[in-house]
């Protein structure tokens, strides 16, 4: 009887820390997102109101019942399709080529340190490094394509340790399985490997862009203007050959810049605007991982293996 | 297990493969020491012995699944007749040799695509695109591995949805699609349930008319009910080797007795 009661006792006091721990969880938990959602209702109080459609297609103005953010989301879209289509193609390769192909020995570990150091590079450092080198080197200017490349280079080890882990959750049975078969390598790869990991590598790619999407140091840095009353010329043009490349030199805002530029005002009614901006910076991030989320799910749904 | 009630002279079978002083090392660890050990064409031979014998490593030589580790080296040969090639020399192509055997592993490991697709694999990179071709290879390999039946009308549905037993049937089909000369099996039935496992102990019993079948299983009725041939190996070397009735009621060795008694391993 005795026994029984001190081992009830005993499992009492352990659960007594259970419950103990997931308070503090939750606590923690709470704390974190009550921020955020306060955070987001005063943008929404503050902001909401300018919310309409005419400021999603004005430029920016002098007064701010006017102002708009045509030029900033445009110019946001452009970059990110710039910086897509460069930290794409360059990541998953390297991803590929450090997961598949690498020997591993010291030069491969020096430069598996060096990717996974760059993730932790302050960003205004590649805008340094871009400014120097696109800007100046390049002649590039303070172009689309220069705040692409700068926000694909910033992004690159993100894309690359996604594409990695993509590609090592893909099983060994199934690599011998191709191999068996007299596969070589790169039909592996391409028949097995890349399909097999393309949820984690998307998914690793959209929150990439969804940190792009938000950096302000770098395409400050690198010199790109806060007011600007055009856009960038359209891609596809009536006359041959139909591409027209022209946009990638054009100067442009992004939303950043432009929240930035109106913060730093002191009219009432322009802190209405960048709040306005900001939530609109804000439900795009969170749709881009929203998009991940489901991206994730419905590829990985086939591969369960 | 055969029961002829006179079995032919080895001298006059013919063998398909043979492994001659064959030592395999994993970085400085020897895996295998000096194996000789002949495969007879259209037959059955059953690799037994203790876990961590070294029959999976012995196995995987064959079709030079080894080359994909670094740190790994052969010693000897693995002669595969009619054309008498040694498929462990540094001239052959890894590829090719892994084009002419095909190998079925331990967990049944199908591709995450379509049943057809799966089957298809093999053929589709050896160049094949004609679509009724493929078509009929695929409904051969399905037929000759018994799962037609069950998928015929499923061909588009994803392999992963099969059960255990039809998911290593599947592989089965996806090895004999591309006419294998040797099928290497290892341990095929270890992950599968026992009507599964006869189902597929079966398919083996009716396939050895059509092609050469090496298979490692750590079950010895295994051993006994499928293959002609029985190879006892312990610690990295082949014990006893003969017709699998001998081997089982008429062992050679003390070692072979006492392991296939159960009084140890
Ligand atoms: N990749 C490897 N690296 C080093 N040693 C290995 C490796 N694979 C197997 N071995 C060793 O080789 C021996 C034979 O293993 P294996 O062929 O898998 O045995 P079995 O298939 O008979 O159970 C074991 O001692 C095992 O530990
Ligand atoms: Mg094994």
């Amino acid at each position: 009887m005795t026994v029984a009661l001190e081992l009830r006792q005993t499992i009492a006091r352990a659960k007594r820390r259970d419950v103990a721990f997931v308070a503090l969880g939750i606590a923690a938990l709470l704390f974190a997102a009550c921020t955020f959602v306060a955070l987001f209702l005063d943008m929404v109080s503050d902001g909401a109101a300018r919310l309409n459609g005419d400021f999603f297609t004005q430029f920016a103005s002098r007064r701010a019942e006017r102002a708009g953010i045509l030029a900033a989301w445009v110019g946001s879209f452009a970059v990110m399709i710039v910086t897509a289509l460069f930290a794409v193609p360059l990541g998953v390769s390297a991803g590929i080529y450090l997961e598949e192909y690498a020997p591993r020995n010291r030069m491969t570990a020096l430069i598996e340190i060096n990717i996974n150091n760059l993730a932790g590079v302050p960003s205004i450092v590649y805008g340094l490094l871009a400014l120097g080198l696109f800007v100046h080197t390049f002649g590039l200017g303070a172009s689309v394509l220069t705040a692409g490349l700068t926000l694909a280079l910033l992004i690159l080890p993100v894309v690359i340790v996604a594409t990695r882990e993509a590609i090592r959750s893909v099983p060994g049975a199934i690599r011998e399985a191709a191999y068996a078969l007299g596969a070589t390598r790169w039909q592996m790869v391409q028949h097995h490997v890349l399909p097999y990991s393309m949820p984690g590598i998307l998914t690793g790619v959209i929150i990439g862009l969804s940190r792009a999407i938000g950096e302000t140091a770098p395409i400050v840095t690198i010199g790109a203007v806060s007011f600007i009353a055009f856009l960038p010329p359209p891609p596809i043009s009536t006359e041959f050959p139909f591409l027209n490349a022209d946009w990638l030199a054009s100067p442009f805002t992004a939303m950043p810049i432009q929240i930035f530029s109106w913060t730093s005002r002191p009219e009432e009614a322009f802190q209405a605007n960048a709040s306005a901006a900001a939530l609109v910076l804000v439900v795009m991030t969170l749709l881009m991982n929203a998009i991940a989320i489901w991206l994730r799910y419905r590829l990985r749904r086939n591969l369960n293996w | 297990m055969n029961d002829e009630p006179k079995k032919p002279d080895l001298a006059t079978l013919a063998k398909k493969a043979e492994a001659r002083e064959l030592n395999f090392f994993y970085g400085a660890k020897q895996a295998l020491n000096k194996i000789t050990l002949p495969i007879y064409d259209k037959r059955v031979t059953a690799l037994i012995g203790p876990s961590g014998c070294g029959k999976s490593t012995f196995l995987r030589c064959f079709n030079r699944m080894h080359d994909l580790y670094p740190g790994t080296r052969y010693e000897g040969e693995i002669r595969l007749q009619p054309d008498d090639v040694n498929l462990l020399s540094r001239e052959v192509d890894p590829i090719e040799v892994r084009m002419r055997l095909a190998m079925v592993f331990q967990k049944p490991n199908p591709f995450p695509k379509s049943i057809f697709e799966n089957v298809a694999y093999g053929l589709r990179i050896r160049g094949e695109k004609r679509r009724t071709v493929l078509m009929d290879r695929v409904e051969q390999a399905l037929k000759d591995a018994a799962l037609w039946n069950e998928v015929k009308d499923r061909l588009d549905e994803l392999a992963t949805t099969l059960s255990g037993g039809q998911q290593q049937r599947l592989c089965i089909a996806r090895a004999l699609a591309c006419d294998p000369e040797l099928l290497l099996f290892d341990e095929p039935t270890s992950a599968l349930d026992p009507i599964a496992t006869a189902s597929i102990e079966e398919l083996i019993h009716e396939l050895r008319e059509k092609v050469t079948i090496l298979i490692v299983t750590h079950n010895m009725q295994q051993a006994a009910r499928v293959s002609d041939f029985t190879a006892y190996m312990y610690l990295g070397d082949l014990v006893e080797f003969g017709w699998t009735d001998d081997v089982f009621f008429r062992p050679q060795k003390k070692q072979t007795e006492d392991y296939i008694t159960g009084r140890f391993g």
